[in-house]
């Protein structure tokens, strides 16, 4: 059975294809303002790759914020029924899911079943999301691949006094100018994110083992503050992007 | 470097018709904020001159520089003043002030001055916060309330679509009325978010004009809402910067129902104006102290 899973946020569409439980392939692109059109066009280029015809597909599942634009999907299930489903089947022990993508923060408790307690989600506000490091790499000048490493340099402990992003930008220009350098700037960023993603977590309460998954899981600099905020180790699956993906597809297991 | 479409006229301006010289007291008032400082010089408790500045990335430097643009040409030097007053986020460093003293007074103290005796509530709207004052009769502060950890409501949140749209924000008021039928607000509260948004929109092909009203109601409704939680009273009046972007205050006025009061004076120096009043206070009590020795 060929399933595929498509996860259209904010600002990538994620694309899974599993034959039954395995891989054949997977892509990302970005949502453009013509979600449904680039998820097609992404869709096909997958499946040229893994030289799978559409008709083969038993089963098309869409999730993500932009989910009701997928019209050819055959089923649609929230962000936090597919990013659940995917966490634990790469991992069952996951008892909480951290999960930051570019306009959205979200914490998920499990029980030992994998079944979903409580769920707190942040959508209103960009402090606590992947828009959060972004406009701040902007006003630090450096590619937002290079954010993570370059706060890792750093042990100082700079408080942010802004919450809102664009409040932010304002203190990270005035840092910059009065010297800080890059690196404790950076990691003032990543530790102000943890804080906000932390007192959501807090909210909902948090278990080991504890995955984070997301575009943000790849901030290194990121991964070591929400560690030391929750004083735990959290783990990252390979190709963190793709969790909900993963999990829409394997929605035809059901 | 491109065109900073955000970038507002700094200015200053002074009474000709009144001689200093011949005033017992002169007080002054600083208000530096996070966005702009003003600095406001009075003769005698009447207005006598006044300036608006971008504030920089140094505080007791930003009132300097404001507090010398509102004295130029005018013959004064900061030994002149009898009692300077700072208030505003930076109102410790201010380095020749006799005293500080909050900008919620201050602004309360201004507008009851400004708008007059009847003035029961009062929205200032600055560049990052945002403060809705209940005053009494007397221009005491009774109760408010303050958003300053969003940037929503703000006139930092405008001057990021004046960018975003490339247009200048002195204009954007009136542009923001010139669409064909009214849209609906943005839904995003975040700025950052309302900026995708807004640039979705214009993807969509909606002209720049539409987008900035959809997003001049949005502010107004965020603002609308803390007002009503304040108890909003018919004599209400706006301050601040944002006073001057007509095409959000007239949402304000529209949503509540209620016109704002109007006034002589420049908007955004109701800060510095209620600290220049309360200096000339605090200088007369000074003297009275004084001559008691």
């Amino acid at each position: 059975m060929i399933s595929v899973g498509i996860d259209v946020g904010a600002k990538n569409i994620n694309i899974v294809v599993l034959k039954d439980t395995e891989l054949l392939g997977k892509g990302a692109a970005p949502s453009g303002f013509e979600a449904k059109d680039n998820a097609d066009k992404l869709l096909n280029e997958i499946l040229e790759e893994c030289k799978i015809s559409r008709e083969d597909i038993n089963l098309i599942t869409a999730t993500g914020s932009g989910r009701k634009d997928i019209d050819f999907a055959n089923k649609k299930v929230t962000d936090v029924t597919a990013v659940t489903k995917g966490a634990i089947s790469i991992n069952p022990n996951i008892r909480t899911i951290i999960d930051v993508g570019a306009e959205e923060g979200r914490g998920i408790r499990l029980d030992e079943n994998g079944k979903v307690i409580d769920f707190a989600v942040n959508e209103k506000c960009a402090a606590g999301s992947g828009a959060f490091v972004e406009s701040m790499s902007r006003a630090l000048e450096i590619p937002i691949t290079e954010f993570g490493p370059l706060s890792l340099e750093s042990d100082a402990e700079i408080p942010m006094n802004a919450q809102c992003a664009v409040f932010a930008e304002s203190e990270v220009v005035s840092l910059v100018h009065s010297s800080t350098e890059k690196k404790d700037i950076a990691k003032a960023i990543t530790d102000a994110i943890a804080a906000r993603i932390s007192s959501m977590i807090r909210k909902v309460g948090f278990e080991s083992e504890i995955a984070v998954v997301g575009g943000v899981a790849y901030n290194v600099g990121f991964i070591r503050s929400i560690q030391d905020h929750l004083d735990r180790e959290v783990l990252i699956p390979e190709s963190p992007e793709y969790i909900s993906a993963f999990g829409a597809a394997l929605m035809s297991e059901n | 470097m491109a065109k900073e479409y955000w970038r507002w006229k700094e200015y200053n301006w002074q009474d000709e018709n009144i001689d200093w010289r011949e005033a017992e007291t002169i007080s002054a008032g600083v208000d530096v904020g996070s966005v702009s400082s003003q600095a406001v010089i009075m003769a005698d408790g009447e207005l006598f001159a006044y300036a608006s500045m971008r504030t920089g990335s140094n505080s007791p430097k930003s009132a300097e520089n404001v507090m010398k643009w509102c004295m130029e040409d005018t013959g004064l030097t900061i030994d002149d003043l009898h009692f300077t007053v700072g208030t505003g986020y930076g109102r410790v460093n201010v380095p020749f002030a006799d005293k500080a003293i909050t900008e919620i007074a201050c602004h309360a103290r201004g507008a009851h001055k400004m708008y007059g005796k009847t003035i029961r509530t009062l929205l200032d709207m600055g560049g990052q916060d945002c403060k809705a004052i209940s005053v009494d009769e007397k221009g005491k502060v009774t109760n408010f309330l303050m958003n300053d950890k969003c940037a929503a409501g703000t006139g930092r949140g405008m001057e990021v679509f004046a960018d975003l749209l490339s247009l200048p924000i002195e204009e954007i008021g009136e542009l923001s009325f010139q669409v064909e039928e009214e849209p609906d607000p943005v839904s995003s509260t975040c700025v950052i978010f309302a900026k995708s948004e807004a640039t979705g929109l214009l993807r969509d092909g909606w002209p720049k004009n539409k987008v900035l009203a959809a997003y001049s109601s949005a502010m107004a409704h965020r603002v609308v809402s803390l007002l009503q939680r304040i108890d909003i009273q018919e004599d209400f009046a706006i301050t601040g910067g944002i006073a001057k972007n007509s095409g959000v205050v007239k949402r304000i006025e529209k949503e509540l129902g209620l016109s704002a009061l109007t006034t002589k004076y420049d908007s955004q120096i109701a800060g510095a104006l209620g600290a220049a009043l309360f200096g000339k206070v605090l200088c007369e009590k000074k003297r009275k102290k004084a001559a008691a020795v």
